[in-house]
C-alpha cells in the first residue's frame, strides 16, 4: 500500500511550506516517526516525521520549492511488517523500545557475550550493520538527531553533535557496543578547532587535512557553514538566510526609514530590578533583566500613540487592535523575531516569563510558526552586546522598532544644576516615515522615556 | 565512656562518639538545650550516647519518657515553641510512626500556621538503617516518608565531622529538623573531627571524592560503600565522583547538577526502597534540568519493594546493596 504525504500545516496561520531539504531519497527505507523531510515556513525549520514505515517511492516536490499546505510532496510504499524483511537490527531495536533503560543495558551486555561486533555505528544492543551514507548535510538537525538507520543517541550526544556540527555517521563510537559517547563527539570536534588555530594561514588547509582527518568530520559535506566561516569561503545561502536577506531589502526599499534617539535615566528602575532580581529568579526561574520593564513602558506608550502600532498599506494605514511585541534575537547564526502577544495585557512578570520562554525556544531552535507571527512593533536589546547607538531596520509591515542600548554610568547635570552619577541608557527608534512624521515619533519616544524613568521600587512587578 | 566537653583540637572518633560529644557540648553551651526520649536518662541510651548525662545535667534536662512517641514529639514541640531547644530522640526510626502526626501535621506547619509568630526549633534524632541483623523493627529507612513534607528539614550525615557540624546546625535551626543517624555507621565509621564549635550549612551536599566519568549520589552507610567501590575502580582507570547528599531536604540541586554536567552520567544509591525514594526525586530533577547533558540513562541502586528487611542473613543481604553491586553498576555506566 502506498501512502501519499502532503505538505503539513505548521502552525494555524501558515498556508504554504518550502521543502528545505529531503533527508531521504527514493529507495531509502524510512521508519515510522523518523524524520524524512525538512520543511521551512517563514523562518521556522521543522523536520517532518514519516507516518508509516516503508520505502520512499517518489519525491514529488524539489528542494527549495514552495507549495500550499495539503499538496502531495512524496509517496511512501508501506512495508507490511510480517512479509517484508526490515533492515537488520530494526526488529530487535523495536523490541528494545519496550525495555526499560536498565533492561537495555542488561540486554546489551547479553549481546556482548554472544556476538562479535564489527566497527561502525551500532544500535544499542543490536547487531552491527553498515549504515548507509548520510542522506543530507550533517549540519541539519536530522542527522544530528539520529544516526542513519535510527541508531539511538543520548541527549548529550545529540546536543553536542548539533553544537559542533558533527555528522554522527562519521564518528566511531567507543562506548558499549560501539555506542557514540559524548566524549567521542568532543574528541571529533577538538582536533578541528585546534588545527585551525595552530596552523599558519599559508598552506594551512592542505596541511590540516594531511595531519588530521578531523576537519572533514567537522564539516560533513565539505561545504562551509555560517557558524564555521573561514577566509576565502563562499557560504551557501540557507533558507533562513535567504528570507532574512529578502525581508531586509524589502523593508529598506519600501519603508523610508527615519531615525531618532533619546537618552533615559534608568537609575531608579535599575535599583528596583537589583532589589527584586534574586527573589524573582528564585520564584520564577528566569532572570529579571531590564527588558520586561522596558517593554511594559513601551506597550503603555504604544497604547497612547496607536499610530506607532500600525501597518502601511495601499488602502490606508491599518491601526492594530492588538499590541504584539516582537523580540529580535540572534540564534544559531540567524535573526529571529518571536512575538509576545497582547503584551499590553501582561504585567512585568508576565512579560519576563513570556520573553524568557521565547528566548529559550530560540536558543534551542524550537520556535514554531505561531511564535513568530503577528508582531506589531519590535524591541531589540542591542545593548546586550555593548552597543550605545543602533539604527535598526524595520520589520516589514511595522511602523516602529526601538533598541535598548547599553546602560552606562555618567555624570549628569540635573534640573537643579547639581551633578550626579546616574545610570543612563540610549533608546533608538527607527520609524516608517510613510506612516508617522517626526512630531508623532518624538512624542512617542518622549512618552516612553517618561514612563520608563517613572518606574521605581514602589511599582508592582 | 564518660562525658567529655567539646574537644578543642581535631581528633579521630567514631560516628557515635561524634553524636555524643556534640550533644554534650550543646548541653554545656546552651541551657535551653535538653534531651528527651526512651532510655536516654538512667539507661544512657541504647547506644550509650547519653551515658552519664543524667548525673551531669539532672532530670530537668535529661528526661526519660514513657514508650509514647507521639507524646515525646508533641511535648517537645510545645517546649520548642516556648523558647527551649529540645532534642527529642526516637529510639529507633522504626518507632517513629506514632509521632507522624505530630511531626508532619504540627511541627512542620508551626511557622506557616502562625504566620511566622511561632517557630519550632526542634531536633528529632533517630538511628535508622539496616545491615545490623536488626530485623523488621530495627532496620527501616524513613526518609522517604517525610521528605515530601514542606517545613521539615531532613539531615543524614555519614561521617563524624559532618555529624558534628550538621547536628550543631540542626540545634541552631529555628525550624524542625529530622536528624538521621545510620546505626551501621555508628561504630564502623571513624574520621577526623575538627576541634571547637562549628556548623555545616544545611542544604549543602559534599563531593567526598572528585571524578570525571560518572557521578554517584548517596548517603548513609551506602555512601561509604560507594567510596570503597569508587576507590577500587580508580585502579582500573575509571574515575568516579562521589557526592554525599548529607541534607535530604532541602536538597542541594546545584552540586548534583554541576557534577552531572561534568560527567554526564548519574548513579544514585540509597538503602531505602527504590519506589518513590529519594533517588526518584533526584533523577526527576536531573531529567528536568539537565536532560541534554545526559549521556546514559540515570541508574538507581536501592532497596527492594518489600515490606521490611528480614532477619535471616540471606534476606538481609538481599535487601542491602553490596559494594560489589555498586562496582558492577559503576563499571557498566562508565563503559556505556
Amino acid at each position: 500500500m502506498a501512502t501519499t504525504i502532503t505538505m503539513p500545516q505548521l502552525g494555524e496561520t501558515v498556508t504554504e511550506g518550502t521543502v528545505a531539504q529531503w533527508l531521504k531519497k527514493p529507495g531509502d527505507s524510512v521508519e515510522k516517526y523518523e524524520a524524512f523531510v525538512e520543511v521551512s515556513t517563514d523562518k521556522v525549520n521543522a523536520e517532518v516525521p514519516s507516518p508509516v514505515t516503508g520505502i520512499i517511492r517518489e519525491l514529488i516536490v524539489k528542494e527549495g520549492e514552495t507549495v500550499p499546505t495539503g499538496t502531495p510532496i512524496a509517496i511512501i510504499d508501506d512495508v507490511a511488517t510480517e512479509s517484508t524483511p526490515l533492515p537488520n537490527g530494526s526488529a530487535l531495536r523495536q523490541a528494545q523500545d519496550r525495555l526499560s533503560p536498565s533492561e537495555q543495558v542488561a540486554e546489551a551486555n547479553h549481546q556482548a557475550s554472544d556476538e562479535p561486533v564489527p566497527g561502525g555505528n551500532v544500535g544499542l544492543g543490536g547487531p552491527a550493520y553498515n549504515a548507509p551514507p548520510p542522506p543530507s548535510n550533517g549540519a541539519s538537525g536530522a542527522s544530528a538527531a539520529t544516526t542513519p538507520g535510527g541508531t539511538r543517541v543520548s541527549p548529550a550526544v545529540r546536543r553536542l553533535a548539533r553544537e559542533h556540527r558533527i555528522d554522527l555517521a562519521q564518528v566511531r563510537g567507543s562506548g558499549d557496543h560501539g555506542r557514540i559517547t559524548a566524549n567521542d563527539i568532543l574528541a571529533a570536534a577538538a582536533p578541528a578547532a585546534a588545527g585551525a588555530v595552530a596552523l599558519p594561514p599559508t598552506a594551512a588547509s592542505a596541511t590540516a587535512v594531511a595531519v588530521t582527518p578531523a576537519p572533514t568530520a567537522a564539516r560533513t559535506t565539505g561545504k562551509p557553514t555560517y557558524g564555521s566561516a573561514r577566509p576565502g569561503d563562499v557560504i551557501p545561502l540557507t533558507q533562513a538566510r535567504k528570507i532574512i536577506a529578502a525581508r531586509m531589502v524589502d523593508s529598506k526599499r519600501n519603508a523610508p526609514h527615519a531615525w531618532t534617539m533619546t537618552e533615559v535615566d534608568v537609575t531608579n528602575v535599575w535599583k528596583w530590578r537589583a532589589r527584586e532580581k534574586d527573589a524573582f529568579e528564585r520564584s520564577n526561574g528566569v532572570k529579571l533583566t531590564l527588558l520586561p520593564f522596558f517593554i511594559r513602558a513601551a506597550v503603555e506608550s504604544l497604547a497612547a500613540f496607536p499610530l506607532m502600532n500600525s501597518t502601511f498599506a495601499e488602502d490606508g494605514i491599518h491601526v492594530h487592535g492588538e499590541i504584539n511585541i516582537g523580540l529580535a534575537i540572534a540564534a544559531g547564526g540567524n535573526l529571529v523575531v518571536p512575538v509576545i502577544r497582547n503584551a499590553d495585557q501582561l504585567s512585568i512578570t508576565g512579560i519576563a516569563l513570556a520573553a524568557g520562554e521565547l528566548i529559550d525556544k530560540a536558543r534551542r531552535n524550537r520556535l514554531g510558526a505561531d511564535d513568530l507571527a503577528g508582531g506589531t512593533f519590535t524591541v531589540n536589546n542591542t545593548g546586550a552586546n555593548g552597543s550605545i547607538l543602533s539604527a535598526p531596520i524595520l520589520v516589514p509591515g511595522q511602523t516602529g522598532i526601538v533598541t535598548t542600548e547599553a546602560v552606562v554610568k555618567r555624570a549628569v547635570v540635573r534640573d537643579d544644576d547639581s551633578i550626579a552619577i546616574r545610570s543612563m541608557m540610549n533608546v533608538c527608534l527607527s520609524l516608517d516615515h510613510r506612516v508617522v512624521d517626526g512630531a508623532v515619533a518624538s512624542g512617542f519616544l518622549s512618552d516612553l522615556r517618561k514612563r520608563f524613568e517613572a518606574m521605581g521600587p514602589t511599582g508592582a512587578l | 565512656m564518660t562525658a567529655t566537653t567539646q574537644q578543642q583540637t581535631g581528633v579521630t572518633m567514631t560516628n557515635v562518639e561524634a553524636v555524643r560529644t556534640t550533644l554534650h557540648a550543646a548541653l554545656v553551651r546552651d541551657d535551653r538545650v535538653l534531651v528527651m526520649g526512651e532510655d536516654v536518662g538512667a539507661r544512657g541510651n541504647v547506644f550509650l550516647i547519653t551515658k552519664g548525662f543524667l548525673e551531669e545535667f539532672g532530670p530537668q534536662r535529661i528526661i526519660d519518657t514513657p514508650l509514647a512517641e507521639a507524646s515525646i514529639v508533641g511535648i517537645a514541640i510545645g517546649m520548642a515553641m516556648e523558647g527551649l531547644r529540645p532534642i527529642a530522640e526516637i529510639q529507633f526510626a522504626d518507632f517513629i510512626y506514632p509521632a507522624f502526626n505530630q511531626i508532619v501535621g504540627e511541627a512542620a506547619k508551626v511557622r506557616y500556621r502562625s504566620n511566622g509568630d511561632y517557630t519550632c526549633p526542634l531536633v528529632i534524632r533517630t538511628p535508622y538503617g539496616g545491615g545490623v541483623r536488626g530485623a523488621l523493627s530495627h532496620s527501616v529507612s524513613i526518609e522517604a516518608l517525610f521528605y515530601h513534607v514542606p517545613g521539615l528539614t531532613i539531615l543524614a550525615p555519614s561521617t563524624p565531622a559532618d555529624i558534628k557540624g550538621l547536628l550543631n546546625a540542626a540545634i541552631e535551626c529555628p525550624d524542625p529538623v529530622l536528624f538521621l543517624e545510620h546505626k551501621k555507621t555508628y561504630r564502623s565509621v571513624k574520621g577526623e573531627v575538627p576541634g571547637g564549635y562549628y556548623t555545616i550549612p544545611i542544604g549543602k551536599a559534599d563531593v567526598k571524592k572528585a571524578g570525571t566519568q560518572l557521578s554517584v549520589v548517596s548517603y548513609g552507610y551506602n555512601l561509604h560503600q560507594a567510596l570503597d567501590a569508587a576507590n577500587r575502580l580508580e585502579g582500573d582507570g575509571i574515575s568516579v565522583e562521589v557526592i554525599d547528599l548529607r541534607s535530604i531536604r532541602p536538597m542541594d540541586k546545584g552540586t548534583i547538577l554541576e557534577s552531572v554536567r561534568k560527567t554526564r552520567k548519574l548513579l544514585i544509591v540509597h538503602e531505602d526502597n527504590k519506589f518513590g525514594g529519594i533517588g526518584a526525586e533526584i533523577s526527576a530533577m536531573v531529567a528536568e534540568e539537565a536532560f541534554f547533558e545526559l549521556d546514559a540513562p540515570i541508574r538507581r541502586l536501592a532497596g527492594p519493594d518489600v515490606p521490611a528487611m528480614g532477619y535471616a542473613l540471606p534476606l538481609e543481604e538481599e535487601f542491602m546493596t553490596s559494594t560489589e553491586e555498586m562496582v558492577d553498576a559503576m563499571r557498566e555506566l562508565a563503559r556505556f
